[in-house]
């Protein structure tokens, strides 16, 4: 079976949709004869043409609400925005406006569109290119949110975004984008939004996480199996929705929980997952639910993100006094 | 009056971008040199369609006024702008983008007056939009129609379709980053679409003065690569004539055009609002010389085609067609608390079934 990095496996998803479906389009800055600034749409506007991979203006605000048009008249669109953090731009095109969409037209209207924006921290980038922003469009309702965290999802993950009727952000994690490959079939399928992946399964302790903390969880995990703590490991994969079994499942197991991800702790999608489980297992739970988060501050100059994300000395930390309380 | 501390003198350096396009003067008579194309039959209908707005105006703002419909926004003063542009489309292939001060133009291409009455009345499924009717739902969230508008011609295009998008905007709309955005796109696409801005001089109580330090709105379409033209927005005549020439240009290939129509809201902007805390009484008396609907009657009297008795027959035949509208608007369904969670998601996420069932637990609607 192909090895892909995510970069190939979102490009090879992009390939063969297109090629399936003359409707489907992608547009942004560069996606064109750059093959966008990672490189993502690397060879698609040669192969299908200026028309159907289009390199748009600088602008976010239009090409999103230009996204709503076209799928509106019948395309379906995949936007790229450069990173997540210049949704900023176009946040009302977003929530207010793709979500809102087939309420406002009570129904007539639905807008099958795609918003692909890298995000992340860990690559150095210059300011706003590694915002992780993705807490603010859980509270816009009418959008799904997408997460991925390796090859496989990102492949299964993006042709069930494309596909779904309603809009979808779909957030990638560029620091893993060529970390590693891992398999990816050719030839279509889908990963189903709202089921969370078990990546690693423990007794001692469940780490939730989505897009490259998944990564950090499974390093902190094998740092404390040399401790003796065997960790399980949630891949959320998908924000909204949210697969509330899955994760109330692994977290009453093991009775413990510390939730990881980029974004600043204060109201980051951790307090949401936290408050979850208080609601529905907190019988269950042997202590409190820690959360690892980036800190409440500004993502800072370039040379301080690995003081300010998230570390692999924090995670572990945070999983010693869970297990101590 | 004072127009604040930005008011800005007109820029004597900068000429209008052209002579405001005008056929039927404020008098009724016909401008030296004009030549419309529209013809006496059409013009009685533009007239209808125009009285028709103004009736429906008048009739929802005394059924407000006595706490029977919610906020509104009158087209009063604009009806010129609103048909005229409206009557230059085909409903059978072209779209219209509103804001929310053109309703008689959704109505015209085919929108039930009872359905955009029901859906300021807060129905949700008697509201809908019907299939076949190319008009999406009014905007409230200033100039985000535009980008979309722009993405709706590109991609009628590429879907092979001989459509043409008319998106509706006003002065005030034109300050917004997403006008700039979505006319810079347009013009780069060269997609099939007019942008039809009605200046009617006031955003709320803020004066086209303070709105920009442009001399004409229709200037800026010069920025983007296609033509600006500016209109008289109170001469039906002269706005049908640039409206499709525009259409005619863009259904051509040759790209968008920037529409000013120059207006005044003889009304306020909505419901809640109060003109005399702001509006010069002189501005608006000089205003109501230039009222769209009398010129047009009483050119069509100077031609034998119209009198008080006319007028009074269709008057009341407008006005029993608005109020057979009212009336099915008012006995459609009210909303269930069902519809809080309708027409929001395809497969909605379980939490929100959830909610639902936790609203509706209980209750038997």
């Amino acid at each position: 079976m192909p090895q892909r990095t995510i970069v190939e496996a979102i490009n090879n998803a992009l390939a063969e949709e297109m090629e399936s479906d003359p409707r489907v389009m992608l547009l942004g800055l560069d996606v064109g004869r750059l093959g966008g600034v990672f490189r993502t749409t690397t060879g698609l506007v040669e192969r299908f043409g200026a028309e159907r991979v289009v390199d748009t203006p600088l602008a976010e605000a239009s090409i999103i609400g230009a996204s709503l048009g076209l799928a509106l008249a019948g395309m379906v669109p995949v936007a790229e925005i450069q990173f997540l953090g210049f949704t900023a731009q176009g946040f009302h095109q977003i929530g207010p406006q793709l979500g809102k969409f087939r309420q406002r037209s009570r129904g007539r209207y639905h807008c099958q569109v795609t918003i692909r924006a890298p995000f992340g921290g860990g690559i150095r980038s210059p300011e706003f290119h590694s915002d992780a922003v993705e807490a603010p469009f859980v509270q816009t309702p009418g959008i799904k949110i997408v997460m991925p965290s390796n090859p496989y999802d990102a492949k299964g993950l993006l042709l069930e975004a494309i596909r779904d009727p309603d809009p979808v952000l779909f957030c990638e994690p560029d620091r893993l984008y060529r970390s590693g490959r891992a398999e990816v079939p050719d030839g279509a399928y889908t990963v189903p939004f709202g089921k969370a992946a078990v990546v690693r399964e423990g007794e001692h302790i469940t780490l939730v996480a989505w897009s490259a903390a998944v990564e950090l969880c499974l390093r902190a995990a094998d740092k404390l199996a040399e401790e003796g703590v065997s960790a399980t490991v949630v891949d959320l994969r998908t924000l909204a929705p949210l697969d509330i079994e899955t994760l109330c499942n692994q977290v009453a197991k093991t009775g413990r929980c510390v939730i990881v991800h980029e974004a600043p702790l204060s109201a980051g999608f951790g307090a949401e997952v936290s408050a979850t489980l208080m609601e529905q297992i907190f019988y269950d739970l042997d202590a409190p639910v820690a959360r690892v988060g980036a800190f409440d501050v500004p993502f800072p100059a370039a040379s301080l993100e690995d003081y300010y994300l998230p570390s692999l000395d924090r995670v572990v930390e945070a999983v010693r006094k869970t297990l101590q309380s | 009056m004072t127009a604040g501390p930005f008011a800005l003198s007109k820029n004597k350096d900068v000429k209008d971008v052209q002579e405001r396009h005008s056929v039927l003067q404020a008098d009724g008579t016909i401008a030296a040199g004009a030549q419309p194309r529209m013809e006496e039959e059409f013009l009685l209908e533009a007239l209808r369609w125009m009285m028709k707005s103004r009736l429906y105006d008048t009739r929802v703002i005394s059924l407000q006024r006595q706490g029977q419909f919610g906020v509104f926004s009158p087209g009063m003063g604009q009806e010129a702008s609103i048909v005229g542009s409206a009557m230059a489309l085909d409903p059978t292939r072209d779209w219209i983008v509103p804001q929310y001060r053109e309703l008689m133009a959704t109505v015209h291409h085919g929108l039930p007056l009872e359905i955009i009455t029901a859906q300021y009345l807060g129905k949700i499924g008697p509201a809908r939009i019907p299939d076949g009717v190319r008009v999406l739902p009014t905007q409230v969230s200033i100039a985000a129609q535009l980008p979309q508008a722009t993405g709706l011609a590109w991609g009628l295009r590429l879907r092979g379709e001989d459509a043409v998008v008319m998106a509706y905007i006003g002065e005030g709309g034109s300050s917004e980053g997403d006008f700039h955005e979505a006319l810079n796109l347009a013009g780069v696409t060269k997609s099939p679409i007019v942008f039809f801005l009605q200046n009617n001089q006031w955003a709320i109580s803020t004066s086209r003065r303070v709105q920009s330090a442009t001399a004409s709105f229709a200037l800026r379409a010069a920025g983007y690569g296609f033509p600006g033209v500016q209109v008289d927005g109170n001469d039906v005549m002269a706005v049908y004539d640039v409206a499709l020439a525009a259409v005619e240009r863009a259904r051509k290939g040759d790209g968008p055009t920037l529409i000013e129509s120059v207006t005044y809201r003889m009304s306020f902007h909505n419901t809640t609002d109060n003109p005399s805390r702001y509006e010069d009484p002189k501005e608006h008396e000089e205003a109501r010389t230039r009222d769209p609907i009398e010129r047009v009657q009483k050119y069509l009297t100077g031609l034998g085609l119209w009198d008080k008795k006319r007028e009074a027959a269709l008057t009341e035949e407008l006005t029993q067609e608005n109020e057979a509208a009212l009336q099915l608007a008012f006995a459609a369904p009210a909303p269930v608390p069902a519809d809080v969670f309708a027409n929001v998601y395809d497969h909605p996420p379980e939490r929100v079934v959830q909610q639902k069932a936790e609203l509706l637990d209980g209750r038997r609607d």
